[in-house]
């Protein structure tokens, strides 16, 4: 395999991040993994022994040719089945860029795992089969992504080869698309004709799909804009762990350390800032910052940080420190919009555990007001419980239009729909639109440990209200 | 005071400025806060392999000035490589810390488990690994799995769930979102913790240059005397080879994984110091377990039969 030598060594590490964290996203057998599995190999990204591995596999089947989805389907079933069943995170770099790589299944019954990929991606792919054209399936990953405020989203209309590589058809469905796209709020869809089995368009452009002006699936990972900080944020540090020396009869003169260490989620925070500790609003200013052991001035979002604060304050992990003049208020009450995950449904009145930044608290379900038709991207209607919305975090103030009464009985899974929760104690929640970080959450079992529901508070989609 | 709504639009995903070595740090760093908060008997594994070393380094910059507030744990297959149970000595007693060792040849000697024909010991780590986390009642075992290694691992949680018999279903693993880890367990059950997930073979060796991190001697070039089998470069041993037709030779190699000398392989190579290595890796056609790992070559799911086990 002469073409399998490497030809681009990954970048520095010096270099600013120039990193994209991008998901598959679209219907069963539509072509993710083969896309991605093409992707990696036209990039050179695949090792002979990977590549070998995957050819034998073939070859054992009655292939003719290496079947490149097996380079990320790598389970036993999923290899059995034909299908994804997991995410698969795969890594490569062109000289231009660094990707991380979330293959997720297309099977509705495994759309958790897509969930999974797509929560922290940056681009979602959505793959549409050219014969097909959009499925329900199609929908709720768009949906899905939406929800989650995935920043991009990029069409991929697969299979052109089984078209004829039919302009026409393409643009029909990119309009489908679009109009779809566009009623759940994706502003940021871009659309590419591919055929990920011969690698048409996807590093390199195809002599068939002459019609087409734009990129190649390559040269749009690479140059697409990775979301970035529009304007500065407020800080919100939520404390992770209580990190204490203590100079206990030492011989040597050690001072006593306490300090607070977590994981910036917004802004950044330096010496001298006034700040409140919340919920119990205790103020205080910051009087030193470690970067893993090493003191600084300044710690921005992203980096794993230690505050210390000038006074003597009560402060465990769950507390957020926020400054004084930008704080968020804490509440008890949570409107969201939740994707449900698991198997059971999630109905009114269950009694859950809400994990949220760093800090997780009892809950209870007090109302489901709507469920999404995705078909339509549109809410089925109904409301429970209109008091507690209109007091939440997040609530519109029109959550008064419909009586209790219609509301769904309950979400099953799959199901991305609207509810109310009371906590048992403050939370430090903000909306999702404005903070995936602040802003999410989950719903857990508190008997078994399992994740139900992967909660979103405010109206992400703008549907709701 | 303002309210929620004042706020602006943020990033998502990695934060604008920081460099990917930055990034991938300060996640493990995350990864690593987050079960010392939230378990009550967490261990590291530590092999002196350069993964669990970063892992290790990453730990000890989580709660610096404080000690790590958990101790470590090595499965010895018993035919490890001196230099490397040496360094793994060396690295406890410098940072003060505490070592379990759950001994491979102990588990034979008294005949719960049984030498392999092959005389290769890895696959029987699962049990003396298993039966350590019981005895010790550990809830969280972090360890140095990075998922560009395997198409198994490619797959696999940063908190993974694993049974009261220490087995990963790969087709019941829970939802993993954003940055909100759930590590409730039931008892009896605990949880793999893998703080190096997202980072690949490249990523480890920047990281280790940019951060001088010591290694075992055995990951630069040096010479020594190997023999052939099964396609890769053997160190002869305690262990059991070279058997009767594997001549000796002396070649110049390195080792790009560390694991039990039965079935970990050297490469050749003249890299000498962390920039060579990187040089290396980066011009390199085989992955670094293709290149050093037997095991992984016995069948096509080796990797998912060993973890479904409970294995790491
Ligand atoms: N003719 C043609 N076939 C394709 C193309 N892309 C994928 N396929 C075939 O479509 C089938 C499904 O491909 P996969 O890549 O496994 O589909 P997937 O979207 O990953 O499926 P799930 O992960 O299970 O949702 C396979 O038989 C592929 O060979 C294409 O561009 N043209
Ligand atoms: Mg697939």
């Amino acid at each position: 395999m002469a073409t399998l030598v490497r030809t681009a060594p990954a970048p520095p590490a010096t270099q600013v991040s120039a990193l994209l964290r991008l998901a598959t996203a679209g219907s069963v057998d539509d072509g993710k993994s083969t896309l991605v599995g093409r992707l990696l190999y036209d990039t050179k990204s695949v090792l002979a022994d990977q590549y070998e591995a995957v050819r034998q596999t073939s070859r054992d089947r009655g292939l003719a040719e290496a079947d490149l989805a097996l380079l990320t389907d790598g389970l036993r079933s999923e290899r059995e089945q034909g299908i994804t069943i997991d995410v698969a995170y795969r890594y490569f770099a062109t000289p231009r860029r660094r990707f991380i790589l979330a293959d997720t299944p297309g099977h509705v019954q495994y759309t958790r795992n897509m969930v999974t990929g797509a929560s922290t991606a940056q681009l979602a792919v959505v793959l549409v089969d050219a014969r097909k054209g959009l499925t329900e399936q199609t929908r709720r990953h768009t949906a899905i992504a939406a929800l989650l405020r995935v920043p991009r989203v990029l069409l991929a209309v697969n299979k052109m080869d089984l078209i004829e590589f039919d302009k026409d058809r393409f643009q029909e469905i990119e309009e489908d698309f679009s109009e779809y796209a566009a009623s759940l709020g994706v502003l940021q869809a871009a659309a590419l004709p591919v055929s990920a089995l011969r690698g048409d368009n996807v590093v390199a452009a195809s002599p068939d799909l002459g019609w087409f002006e734009g990129p190649t699936l390559l040269e749009y990972l690479e140059t697409v804009p990775v979301s970035s900080v529009s304007e500065p944020t407020a800080g919100r540090f939520p404390v992770q762990y209580v990190i204490r020396r203590q100079n206990r009869g030492r011989t040597e003169a050690v001072e006593d350390y306490r300090g607070y260490a977590g994981t910036l989620a917004s802004g950044s925070f330096a010496i001298g800032d006034e700040v409140v500790v919340l919920p119990s609003g205790q103020r205080s200013r910051i009087s030193g910052i470690d970067l893993l052991g090493r003191p600084v001035d300044q710690a921005r979002a992203g980096q794993a940080a230690t505050l210390m604060l000038a006074d003597d304050l009560d402060v465990s992990r769950g507390d957020l420190i926020a400054p004084a003049d930008q704080a968020p208020v804490p509440t008890q009450d949570v409107a969201a919009t939740v994707c449900h995950l698991s198997e059971g449904p999630l109905r009114v009145g269950d009694r859950v555990l809400l994990k949220h930044t760093t800090r997780t608290v009892k809950a209870v379900v007090r109302g489901l007001t709507h469920r999404l038709d995705v078909t339509e991207g549109i809410p089925a209607a109904g409301s429970v419980d209109a008091r507690a919305d209109s007091d939440a975090v997040g609530a519109t103030g029109t959550g008064t239009d419909a009586d209790a009464a219609t509301g769904p009985e309950a979400l099953h899974a799959n199901d991305i729909g609207r509810v109310v929760l009371r906590t048992a104690s403050p939370v430090l929640i903000e909306p999702y639109a404005a903070d995936r970080e602040t802003g999410s959450f989950l719903l857990i079992n508190p008997d078994s440990g399992d994740t139900l529901t992967a909660g979103m508070a405010g109206d992400p989609l703008g549907v709701f209200s | 005071m303002n309210t929620a709504s004042d706020r602006t639009t943020s990033t998502a995903g990695t934060p604008g400025g920081l460099t990917h070595l930055d990034a991938l740090e300060a996640e493990a760093v995350h990864i690593i806060r987050e079960v010392a908060a939230e378990f009550e008997r967490p261990v590291l594994l530590f092999s002196g392999g350069k993964d669990s070393i970063v892992m290790l380094h990453l730990a000890l910059k989580a709660f610096a000035p404080a000690p790590v507030p958990f101790g470590l744990l090595h499965v010895d297959t018993g035919h490890n490589f001196p230099e490397v149970l040496e360094f793994r000595d060396r690295t406890v007693a410098a940072h003060g810390l505490r070592l379990d060792v759950a001994g491979v040849q102990e588990f034979i000697d008294d005949g719960r488990l049984a030498e392999r024909p092959d005389g290769t010991r890895n696959p029987l780590q699962t049990l003396p690994l298993l039966a350590a986390i019981t005895a010790n009642r550990f809830d969280a075992v972090f360890g140095g799995g990075r998922r560009d290694e395997e198409k198994a691992r490619a797959k696999e949680r940063v908190f993974s769930l694993r049974d009261e018999f220490g087995q990963w279903d790969p087709r019941r693993q829970r939802p993993e979102l954003w940055h909100l880890y759930n590590g409730r367990h039931r008892p009896g059950e605990h949880v793999r913790v893998f703080p190096l997930s997202n980072w690949t073979e490249l990523d480890v060796w920047q990281y280790i240059g940019h951060q001088h991190i010591e290694l075992p001697s055995i990951y630069f070039a040096h010479s020594r005397e190997v023999f052939v089998r099964g396609g890769m470069w053997l160190a002869p041993g305690d262990w059991g080879g070279p058997r009767a037709g594997e001549p000796l030779e002396v070649r110049t190699v390195r080792y790009r994984t560390v694991g039990d000398m039965s079935c970990t392989g050297a490469v050749e190579s003249t890299a000498g110091d962390v920039a060579e290595v990187i040089e290396e890796i980066a011009a390199s056609r085989i992955t670094e377990r293709g290149a050093s790992r037997a095991d992984d070559r016995m069948s096509e799911a080796a990797m998912e039969d060993r973890k479904r086990e409970g294995y790491f």
